[in-house]
């Protein structure tokens, strides 16, 4: 593989441009692999890689029914943080911070990782006593959490309506520092070149039509380009998880929703860091280019739309306007939505399935792009050995007949709510 | 914008109604053992299905009546509406 430097941009100036190898190649899928990982979203990616570079595993297919980064992972918000206040949570996204932090080392790839500090403001006596219980118990992780008094986020965050007569007044916050954002393109782009180094197959327009089981035990997928034969397949369809479970007989706890984003016009620098208004539905940030990039709520009953419903981001922008007031005056530059496989406690499922060979990654509501590289480096581990790891031990399927939930936010089962 | 024909108010913008999931699931019967398995089923899986889906909508600003949708969850459109208790076949 080729390496990018400082030193090969020089060179391949001098020839126009015109030798630089492809990042991945297109190839044609091989009657059998050891493992076939469906979906070349971001976890599907990131776990082909590890499987690779970590167990030495590398005759496998990634199944790509679009493009890679065409689905969730090129369509989020791209903040990245780990401020949760369960163990399974917290450690969890605590190993990610440290995986995304050497990750453009890691792939000789710049995914741009920017750690500009996440903001959950806060509104009342009784949210700033919540985010007290939750810093505490990410302090208690080894997770960086930090109160902020009002001063402290008007000096941070000046922008913010800090006047009378609003309905909510900004109390405080809590800050997790080394949270941030990084490039969402880059991250998918960077782990397939890598994996394909490393012998990955990835195959592109390529559909999971169905699955060859026999004896309990997986034997192969069929596809819009053939079948092929494997004894290992992990799902990493995100949105499309109960579809694929359909084909398997298998009912999840799962439903798909739709989340809608949008960016604002490009406008110089005045917003540092990660805010959200966590009691109303909006967060916002600033990309490099300058736009406004802002999300909020869901869509609000199931969907497997990928566009997203006026109500909805009307909604979300009225209370964007109400912390943000200059948000008023900006043109709107782009919308769009994703669907996502939200499960009934909020936190995601990286587990094992009664189907021998048949391995689980789903669950990742609206925040599995800051869970990638962990996400992958536990799937990996948790189909190379046929066992979990011990990060991934508690996002279990069996979990919700058990009563062994991770809920996190204490929503409950109306996923659409949350 | 959806637009939802309630069955007792006529087409209304769905500003006026609360969301309110599955309307296929059943709650175990009462006076019964119910198994661990049978309550799991109720409270937590969901076929969540791409296409036809029948769900449950309030028209929280109208008559505050539960109504049933036919409803595809990857166009919108919407086939039909019914009143709660209606069978629907
Ligand atoms: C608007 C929006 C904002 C978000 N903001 C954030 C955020 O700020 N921070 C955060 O952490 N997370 C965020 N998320 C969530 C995050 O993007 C997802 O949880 C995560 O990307 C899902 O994992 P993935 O990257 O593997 O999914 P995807 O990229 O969706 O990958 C799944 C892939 O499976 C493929 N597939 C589906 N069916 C089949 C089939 N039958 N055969 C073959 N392939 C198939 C799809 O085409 C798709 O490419 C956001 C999501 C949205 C929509
Ligand atoms: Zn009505």
């Amino acid at each position: 593989m080729q390496k990018y430097s400082f030193l090969s941009l020089i060179k391949n100036a001098f020839s126009a441009h015109k030798g630089w190898e492809v990042a991945w190649k297109d190839p044609t899928p091989k009657k059998e692999y050891d493992v076939v990982i469906i979906g070349g979203g971001g976890h599907g990616l990131a776990t082909a890689y590890y499987l690779a570079k970590e167990h030495k595993i590398t005759n496998i297919a990634i199944i790509e029914k679009g493009w890679i980064g065409g689905g969730n992972v090129g369509r989020n918000t791209t903040i990245i943080r780990s401020n949760y206040m369960h163990d399974e949570n917290g450690l969890f996204y605590e190993k990610g911070m440290e995986l995304w932090r050497s990750m453009s080392q890691d792939l000789n790839f710049n995914i741009m990782f920017s750690p500009r500090g996440i903001i959950n403001l806060a509104h009342s006596d009784a949210q700033m006593n919540a985010y007290t219980r939750r810093g505490n118990s990410m302090r208690l992780n080894g997770i960086d959490a930090v109160l902020l008094n009002r001063e402290e986020v008007k000096k941070k965050v000046p922008v913010l309506d800090f006047s009378d007569n609003v309905r909510f007044p900004i109390f405080g916050a809590l800050m997790q520092p080394s949270a941030g954002t990084a490039r969402h393109d880059a991250v998918a782009w960077g782990y397939a070149r890598q994996a394909d180094s490393m012998g990955v197959d990835i195959i592109q327009h390529c559909e999971v039509t169905g699955f060859d089981i026999s004896n309990g035990k997986i034997q192969g997928i069929k596809t819009s380009r053939g079948d092929i034969k494997t004894k290992k397949v992990g799902l990493c369809v995100a949105g499309s998880t109960s579809i694929l479970a359909e084909m398997l007989n298998m009912t999840l706890p799962i439903e798909t929703h739709l989340l809608q984003a949008c960016v604002s016009e490009p406008i110089k620098p005045i917003l540092d860091h990660v805010v959200t208004f966590g009691a109303g539905h909006f967060y916002c940030s600033q990309s490099d280019k300058g736009e406004m990039v802002m999300g909020g709520d869901l869509d609000g009953y199931n969907s497997y739309a990928q566009r997203g419903n006026l109500p909805t981001l009307q909604h979300v922008l009225t209370e964007g306007i109400a912390m943000f007031p200059f948000l008023s005056k900006l043109n709107m530059l782009r919308t769009w939505g994703g669907i996502m496989d939200m499960s009934m406690d909020g936190s995601p499922i990286i587990d094992k399935t009664h189907i021998a060979g048949l391995y689980l990654n789903c669950g990742w509501c609206y925040g599995g792009f800051k869970a990638t590289p962990a996400s992958g480096f536990t799937f990996a581990h948790t189909i190379a050995q046929d066992k979990v790891h011990e990060l991934n031990a508690g996002f279990r399927l069996d979990r919700f007949s058990t009563g062994h939930l991770i809920d996190e936010k204490g929503l409950g089962t109306k996923t659409w709510i949350s | 914008m959806l637009y939802i024909k309630c069955p007792h108010c006529g087409l209304r913008s769905q500003n006026e109604f609360a969301y309110g999931g599955d309307a296929s699931v059943k709650r175990p019967e009462l006076n019964k053992e119910i198994s661990d398995q049978e309550w799991d089923e109720f409270v937590y899986l969901r076929k969540s299905p791409r296409g036809k889906h029948l769900e449950l909508w309030h028209h929280v600003s109208g008559c505050r009546q539960w109504i049933k949708v036919l409803r595809d969850t990857s166009t919108h459109e919407i086939f039909n509406t019914y009143k709660s208790e209606e069978k629907v076949g």
